[in-house]
């Protein structure tokens, strides 16, 4: 399955929708060119809602450090929001579950943004 | 079940796609269980990416081999591209706080989380990827017959 995303705002905060696989190649290319695009426009504010991603491989781990650090730089925050198992033992093993602003509740990562 | 086959694969995106469908299927047949078989498709997933793009660097004319053996030892796969070698020294600890926040250099890492024994040999003409995943059992099994 590839990767679909879809955003919609809640309270001035942007949630990317992702489903599917963040690999090498076509994932991690969407997941980057979403995050540059929203970047852009001014939505500083983002969760990126992991709910439905079954499969992340190291190019999609660098695309999710690549849009925390990206977002940062740029002073905006980044969350992650609903890690399925495999995704939450891979930033685990990788010690970035530590690094990532991980929630499991979307009105409370909304509420979070400073 | 007695297994040995191997590809030859250009140096394109969809062979990591294929490389990990064919391990999952390999794996699967084997006997391996579900959270096996995704660490064993995974760790070939990434020893495939190595291959295509840091090995060969998707270059047309070079190609990927992938092998699949059941041994004694259980699932033995081996990936070789023809690229220049890896030099292995240079590879940093992605686990080292200022690597943390790096884009890439993961996926040696995940190989050797994900499976048993990994060898990697670094030559001019390429790098040889050894992964090696036990059948359940068999390396306790193996222990207690010494």
């Amino acid at each position: 399955m590839s990767m679909k995303l879809s955003t919609r705002q809640v309270d001035g905060v942007t949630i990317v929708d992702c489903s599917g696989r963040i690999t090498l190649g076509e994932g991690s290319v969407m997941m980057r060119d979403t995050v540059r695009d929203l970047l852009s426009k001014g939505n500083k504010k983002i969760i990126l809602n992991l709910g439905e991603v079954n499969y992340i491989d190291s190019s999609g781990i660098g695309e999710l450090v690549s849009a925390f650090t990206t977002t940062k730089n740029q002073g905006g925050e980044l969350k992650l929001l609903h890690l399925t198992k495999k995704v939450h033992d891979l930033l685990q093993i990788t010690k970035l579950y530590t690094v990532f602003d991980v929630k499991d509740d979307e009105a409370a990562a909304v509420k979070a943004f400073k | 079940m007695e297994l040995q086959v191997s590809y030859t694969l250009d140096s394109t995106v969809e062979t990591v796609d294929h490389a990990e469908e064919k391990a999952s299927r390999i794996a699967t047949e084997m006997g391996f269980g579900e959270d096996e078989v995704m660490q064993i498709s995974m760790a070939v997933r990434e020893g495939a990416v190595n291959a295509v793009l840091h090995g060969n660097n998707y270059a047309p004319d070079k190609k990927v081999t992938l092998a699949f053996e059941r041994t004694s030892e259980g699932l033995v796969v081996t990936i070789r591209d023809q690229g220049h070698g890896i030099d292995l020294k240079s590879i940093p600890n992605p686990l080292a706080p200022e690597n943390l926040l790096k884009t890439s250099g993961r996926g040696i890492f995940l190989m050797r989380s994900f499976m048993d024994e990994v060898e990697i040999r670094p030559s001019k003409t390429g790098t040889e990827v050894k992964l090696i995943k036990h059948v359940p059992g068999q390396a306790a099994d193996k222990e207690a017959s010494q």
